[in-house]
C-alpha cells in the first residue's frame, strides 16, 4: 500500500464519519447517551489531522496510530472499541495487507474480548462479524459486496433486543432503533472500500 | 506495607468529586485517592488519558482499585489498566460495584491494611446478585 492510498484511505473514512456525526448522535439520543457522533467527530478530527504523517508509516504502524489517537481522545466507550479494532488489526497485519482476512478476524475477536460482548447484541459487532464472514468467504468484488453486507447488518439491528452497552438499560425499548455503534461501524467499512474502488 | 490506593471514574466530574468528598470523610488521609470525571472535550464522559493519571496520583504499592459508575467508565478504565507498564498492572483491578457505596467501603477496607484482593471483594459484595 503507497503512503498516497493510505492518506486516502485515511481521508475518506474521517471525512465519512465527522460528515455523518448528526446522525450518529441522534441514533445514540434514541438508544444510548447521544455522545456518539460527537465523540467520534473529535476521535476522527485528530486522526484526519495527521493523516499526513500517519500515511508515511508502514500499514501496522499507520493502524496502530490512529487506534492509540481514537482511544486518547473519542471518550465514551466507542473510543476503547474501536481504538481497539484498529490496534488489534495494525498488530496482526502484514505491511502488504496479504493477510487483512485474518487479521481482521482478530481484531473482531480483541473487540468482543474489550466488551465483553458476542454478535446478537446489539452492537458494533452486529457489522464487524458479518463483514468478516464476507471477507473470509473471499472473491473478486467484494469493495462492492462489504458496504452492502455492512448497510443490511447495520439494519438488522433495529429489531434487535439491547442486552451490551447503554440501550440494555431500556430493554425492550430498545427493539426498534438502529444501533449508532453498527452504523459508525457500517460507515467505516463503506468508506474504506469506496476509496479503494477509487 | 502501604494501603491500597481508590480511583473513582465517574461520568460526570461533579460525581466523582462528591464520591471522593464521601471517601475522604470516612477515611481521611489514610488511604491515597484520586478521581477523574469528564470526557476529553469537557462534557460527560471518560478518557482513557485522564484515567491513566488519576492511577497514578493513587499509585501505591499495594495495589489500586477503581470504582467506576456506567460502561464507558469500565471499559476505559480496563484500556487505562492494559496500557500501564508490565510491573503495575497486575496490581490495579476494576471493582464491579456502585460507584458511590463501592468507593466508601474499599477505601473503608483499604485504611484497615488490607490486601487489594480482599477491598475488592468488599466493595463487590454490593453489588446486586
Amino acid at each position: 500500500m503507497t503512503p498516497a492510498l493510505l492518506h486516502r484511505l485515511i481521508l475518506a473514512v474521517a471525512d465519512d464519519v465527522i460528515a455523518h456525526a448528526d446522525e450518529l448522535t441522534e441514533l445514540d439520543q434514541a438508544v444510548g447517551d447521544g455522545d456518539h457522533g460527537i465523540n467520534m467527530k473529535r476521535g476522527f478530527e485528530a486522526v484526519r489531522a495527521d493523516a499526513g504523517a500517519t500515511a508515511e508509516k508502514p500499514l501496522p504502524d499507520a493502524l496502530k496510530a490512529i487506534g492509540t489517537q481514537l482511544v486518547m481522545k473519542v471518550g465514551g466507550a466507542s473510543g476503547p472499541l474501536y481504538g481497539t479494532l484498529f490496534m488489534a488489526l495494525g498488530k496482526e497485519i502484514a505491511p502488504d495487507a496479504s493477510n487483512l482476512s485474518a487479521a481482521f478476524a482478530s481484531a473482531v475477536e480483541a473487540v468482543k474480548s474489550r466488551g465483553k460482548s458476542q454478535p446478537g447484541q446489539k452492537t458494533m459487532l452486529d457489522v464487524l462479524a458479518p463483514v468478516q464472514m464476507a471477507l473470509g468467504e473471499g472473491g473478486t468484488d467484494l469493495s462492492v459486496r462489504l458496504p452492502i453486507v455492512a448497510a443490511s447488518a447495520a439494519d438488522a439491528t433495529i429489531p434487535m433486543l439491547a442486552t451490551r452497552g447503554r440501550a440494555s438499560f431500556l430493554g425492550e425499548r430498545s427493539i426498534g432503533h438502529m444501533d449508532p455503534g453498527a452504523r459508525s461501524s457500517a460507515l467505516i467499512v463503506a468508506s474504506v472500500c469506496r476509496a479503494l474502488e477509487g | 506495607m502501604a494501603n491500597v490506593g481508590i480511583v473513582i471514574v465517574s461520568h460526570s466530574p461533579k460525581i466523582a468529586e462528591g464520591a471522593a468528598d464521601m471517601v475522604r470523610q470516612m477515611v481521611g488521609d489514610s488511604v491515597k485517592l484520586a478521581y477523574t470525571g469528564g470526557d476529553p472535550g469537557g462534557g460527560l464522559g471518560t478518557g482513557v488519558a485522564s484515567i491513566r493519571e488519576a492511577i497514578d496520583r493513587a499509585w501505591s504499592e499495594a495495589g489500586v482499585a477503581i470504582l467506576v459508575d456506567l460502561g464507558g467508565a469500565e471499559t476505559n478504565s480496563e484500556m487505562a489498566v492494559e496500557m500501564l507498564d508490565d510491573e503495575r498492572r497486575g496490581r490495579v483491578v476494576v471493582c464491579n460495584a456502585p460507584i458511590v457505596e463501592g468507593a466508601v467501603m474499599a477505601a473503608t477496607e483499604a485504611s484497615g491494611g488490607s490486601p487489594l484482593e480482599t477491598v475488592r471483594r468488599t466493595a463487590e459484595e454490593l453489588s446486586p446478585q
